[in-house]
């Protein structure tokens, strides 16, 4: 047991360390960096708890794809001028729905928090057995039996959201030539090469 | 308190019998991707140091030791060290759950493939922790290309990995090699083992989708600015990452440590040399690959990941399931 407690309080104290620096550091890609190993460390803990399963999607996803994104954004845009104009300049309104959003976020979690601490037979009363299967077996049987609406109304709005991003984004420009590869492999000579008499002090005109 | 440092001292041992294997077997595979290089060439490839060439890899080694590490004087120091040794660690760190054999592994964990794609979803932080810390515009470019490639080929590859499983039924990498007794998963799943095969060469950068280091555009990519040992981390951690691909692709595919016919003077060779040259089988490809196929371009490149392989691999990942759901072969598992 000692070494399963050196290592949680090993694991938590990085998490804890680490959240504090992504809200404190002064560049911004410290701030991310130090998200990464807040997420590590988080999906360490779930592995430590026998959540391995959900520990690897969160190292997966979290780490793997959507942190890779948080980088992207801060490295190409230049963030810091857009904090400078946030903090400094006087109309912002990005504080003020951040402190909304923070403060929900907080009674949501006193809320889990407190309905833990009230009715403390929760974990117990669910009709899964935690020892016989395996963390993924059990999630799969929950999953698609139970909870199957709304995990594939989860589903929809992330592929809503996804179309939706997508058509912000998707501009028709005019003017931009587009290479189509079929007709690129399927040309031969006789379609692209043709033979003209040119006339001495006359051009020809080629039409693209 | 004894007991701790007994098991400590034990796990100690266990991982440097992996690890120490794992580094020697990476400089003979640099030896052996050169030589075939040179080989297609009909050239001879290293063949002074040591027997055959041999000891080429190590001579190099030596070399890269005893040069300066030069640090750039605009790059952020901290970041820019970090880069080479997050790459070397992700790639030897994942090499854990890999079975040799039945008994031969280090550690067997219920979530093998997850963590192995979990791994190799993590080595792209190397890449671009190194092509931003450089401050300097090559290994910047380099970096953000390598960054969205292999975030596009994990989304194949993830599709590929869930075929597998689906015929397995378990996470465990040594219940999905147990699962191919009767049939290697390559047989029926030949257009996968392709696609991830694929995939695999762009995952790692290499030819012919080695676009974070063309060296017409990028110089060298997010390596430009390294030298010496940390550039050799880099070289180390991306072969490292090469032989972690093939031993996936012969786990998932090929059968792993079993033999390929169960009859008498076949199966008396033991299982961790089938799964050696399952891996040396994969890798003489990858090899081969690189000195038989043009660089492509860079727009074509997305395009087979997200437009063709994407697809494919999911209307593939519909077929298997409605096959092993129509035929009633969808594994039972154990509860």
């Amino acid at each position: 047991m000692l070494a399963h407690s050196v290592f949680f309080y090993f694991f938590s104290v990085i998490a804890i360390f680490s959240s504090l620096m992504v809200i404190t550091s002064r560049s911004t890609i410290n701030s991310v960096f130090f998200l990464i190993l807040d997420f590590i460390s988080v999906g360490c803990l779930f592995i430590m708890v026998g959540a391995e399963f959900l520990g690897m999607i969160i190292l997966i996803v979290y780490v793997g794809a959507v942190a890779v994104l948080f980088l992207f954004v801060v490295m190409m845009l230049n963030v810091a001028e857009q904090k400078q104009s946030w903090f400094i300049g006087k109309k912002s309104t990005h504080i003020p729905i951040g402190l909304i959003v923070s403060v929900l976020i907080l009674l949501e979690l006193l809320v889990v928090v407190g309905g833990w601490k009230y009715k403390s037979n929760l974990m117990s009363s669910s009709s899964l057995n935690f020892s016989d299967i395996s963390n993924t077996h059990q999630l799969g049987l929950v999953m698609y039996t139970d909870y199957i609406l709304f995990f594939q109304l989860a589903g929809v709005i992330l592929l809503l959201s996804m179309i939706g991003a997508i058509l912000l984004t998707f501009r028709q420009r005019k003017g931009v030539k587009k290479q189509s590869y079929l007709n690129q492999i399927s040309r031969n000579p006789s379609s692209s090469i043709e033979l003209r008499n040119v006339e001495s002090n006359k051009g020809v005109k080629i039409d693209d | 308190m004894m007991e701790y440092v007994q098991t400590l001292g034990n796990e100690v041992y266990k991982i440097l019998f992996l690890l120490v294997p794992i580094l020697v077997s990476v400089a003979m595979i640099v030896w052996l991707d050169r030589r075939v290089w040179g080989l297609v060439q009909k050239r001879k490839g290293p063949n002074v140091v040591g027997p055959f060439g041999l000891l080429q890899t190590l001579a190099d080694a030596l070399k890269y030791i005893f040069k300066e590490i030069i640090i750039p004087a605009s790059a952020n120091k901290v970041v820019f060290i970090l880069a080479p040794i997050v790459t070397m660690t992700l790639a030897l760190v994942a090499w854990a759950v890999i079975p040799m054999s039945e008994e031969l592994v280090l550690s067997d964990i219920n979530v093998g493939v997850l963590y192995l794609f979990a791994v190799s979803s993590l080595g792209v932080y190397g890449i671009i922790m190194g092509g931003w810390a450089s401050n300097s515009k090559y290994p910047f470019l380099g970096a953000i290309r390598s960054a969205a490639q292999m975030v596009s080929y994990e989304v194949s590859i993830g599709i590929i990995i869930i075929n597998v499983l689906l015929c397995v039924g378990s996470l465990n990498l040594k219940d999905i090699v147990l699962a191919q007794q009767e049939l290697w998963f390559v047989i029926p799943l030949f257009p996968m083992f392709v696609i991830f095969f694929i995939s695999a060469l762009a995952e790692t950068n290499r030819p012919p989708f080695d676009l974070p280091e063309a060296e017409a555009e990028l110089v060298a990519g997010y390596q430009t600015e390294y030298s010496g040992m940390m550039y050799a981390m880099f070289w180390l951690g991306e072969y490292a990452n090469i032989l972690l691909m093939c031993a996936m692709g012969s786990i998932l595919f090929l059968g792993g440590w079993l033999p390929i016919i169960d009859i008498y003077p076949i199966n008396i060779i033991p299982a961790p040399v089938w799964m050696i040259l399952k891996i040396l089988f994969l890798f003489f490809l990858f090899a081969l690959i690189k000195a038989i196929v043009p660089r492509y371009r860079y727009d074509q490149l997305m395009r087979l990941g997200w437009k063709i392989f994407l697809p494919f691999s999911l209307v593939y990942l519909v077929l298997t399931s409605s096959f092993l759901f129509y035929f009633d072969k969808l594994p039972k598992g154990n509860f």
